[in-house]
């Protein structure tokens, strides 16, 4: 019974603060607050930055998985705790250690500091962890003997991997890739501390709505309202995951 | 199972006294800009009341859009009057008591040689200003326009002390910030005068009876000394 409770009063923590969002969103006045130019262009930016993260975090990320899931080597935890370090560092530390390594006086000074480009590099480095770890465990469910059995047949490391390996675990592969591109949607202090804030090159929707909500409450509710909204179309498109149906 | 029993026992002795610290504390909102002027102000308000200051620094509109929201706090000082003006419905009457000026600073020995607001729009100085929103912001743009200068900021803070520290760390070549802004970096900027910058000036309002003896401190002569150690200028 008690145990009932408890679960209840969680529910009601989850789900009561997205209900008070939805319930405050001026729905009538939605349209015209979300096609501003400054909405737009904050959502333009976003999904630019947050596609062109989850493409830096594929074609880096992928291969990281297949090292970490079928390349024995010392040091591989190590490894492997580094990768998840994004996972549970705080955004904002990262966004200072990107500063440090890749701004104007950086250890690699890229420059990258305020522009386009580092605001999907700071996305990146907190997504690449969520594709790794979805990636690599479904490496590990799949039998390596498959891998083999090709090599056997005279297949080379990089044929194999996109002919017999990839497709095999392409489900995990969508599903780390959904929940990438969702972190990196919703990325704030990473990009902030590293890529500024300016209105069509660094200010993303999450930037956007940290700002609007200081002079115009309504129209941070109706952005925060839209970005609840992409949330659930990647919650729905990864349904096979959630329903853990065996 | 002694050592997990006394480490429960010392965490909870821990909580107990976070929870019951005897010294009467007030909460004050303050402007970014005011940061190092009021955290000497909150050491000699205690020392002469016996009560201990507790601030939140962010951007003016920062502050009103938190005390808007609820946020408890017994006083608020802002650095323009237009941002405190909108919740003066739940404060009492407002008071000057400082004043202050904007100036460019750029990195020491200033290598990018910036003399005038002009510099600022030349092609490969990075220039980072404070969003409009933030009172340093407003003031910012108001100079150079005054000064017929458009600049292409590449990052827009919001508050003035990111400017600064962006300037500091070299991410930018030059930034807008207040004169007391740059007095408190030091040598670690160069100040370049911006004869156009308007004056800005720092209003501050209680909510209740202890935050107004603390606006009464700022505005005392003790109060005002401090504010003159950081470079403000007085309320007229």
């Amino acid at each position: 019974m008690s145990l009932t409770t408890a679960a209840v009063v969680g529910v009601a923590f989850l789900l009561l603060p997205l209900a008070s969002l939805v319930d405050r969103t001026p729905w009538h006045a939605l349209p015209r607050l979300l096609t501003t130019s400054d909405s737009l262009t904050a959502l333009r930016l976003s999904l630019e930055c947050s596609l062109g993260a989850l493409a830096l975090s594929l074609v880096v990320g992928v291969p990281l998985a297949w090292l970490l899931a079928r390349v024995d080597f010392r040091g591989k935890s190590i490894l492997r705790a580094a990768v998840t370090l994004p996972l549970v560092l705080p955004p904002v530390v990262g966004g200072v250690s990107l500063l440090l390594a890749f701004g104007r006086n950086g250890v690699v000074p890229l420059s990258l500091s305020y522009t386009t480009r580092g605001a999907i590099l700071a996305e990146a480095f907190v997504a690449l962890p969520f594709l790794v770890l979805a990636v690599e465990g479904a490496l590990l469910a799949v039998d390596e003997r498959y891998d083999d059995v090709a090599a056997t047949l005279g297949s080379t490391t990089i044929r194999t991997f996109f002919r017999v390996t990839m497709p095999m675990v392409l489900p995990a592969l969508a599903a780390g890739s959904a929940l990438a591109w969702a972190r990196a949607l919703g990325e704030f202090g990473a990009t902030i501390t590293f890529a500024g804030n300016l209105p069509g090159t660094t200010q993303t929707l999450p930037l956007d709505v940290y700002l609007t909500l200081q002079n115009d409450p309504d129209a941070a509710i109706a952005l925060s309202t839209l970005l609840l909204a992409l949330s659930l179309v990647v919650l729905v498109a990864m349904r096979s995951r959630w329903r853990l149906t065996r | 199972m002694i050592r997990r029993t006394a480490i429960a026992l010392a965490l909870a002795a821990a909580v107990v006294g976070c929870g019951g610290s005897k010294t009467p504390t007030i909460t004050v909102f303050a402007a970014a800009s005011l940061t190092d002027a009021f955290n000497a102000e909150a050491t000699a308000y205690e020392q002469q009341s016996g009560v201990h200051v507790r601030f939140s620094f962010a951007g003016s509109q920062d502050l009103v859009a938190q005390l808007d929201q609820g946020a408890p706090a017994d006083a608020i000082a802002t650095a323009d009057l237009a941002t405190l003006d909108k919740v003066t419905a739940k404060l009492g009457t407002s008071a000057v008591f400082a004043r202050n000026r904007l100036v460019i600073v750029t990195a020491p020995g200033n290598p990018k040689h910036i003399d005038t607001a002009a510099d600022l729009s030349r092609h490969g100085v990075v220039v980072v200003l404070a969003a409009p929103t933030v009172p340093a912001g407003k003031y910012a743009a108001a100079a150079l326009q005054a000064a017929h200068v458009t600049v292409h900021p590449k990052s827009l803070e919001d508050n003035v002390r990111g400017v600064l520290t962006k300037v500091e760390l070299g991410e930018a070549d030059a930034g807008v910030v207040y004169v007391t802004d740059a007095k408190s970096a030091g040598s670690k900027v160069a100040t370049v005068e911006l004869p156009t910058s308007p004056i800005a000036t720092y209003p501050a309002a209680a909510r209740d009876k202890d935050g107004q003896r603390f606006v009464d401190f700022l505005t005392s002569p003790a109060g005002q000394a401090i504010l003159a150690r950081f470079g403000f200028l007085p309320p007229r």
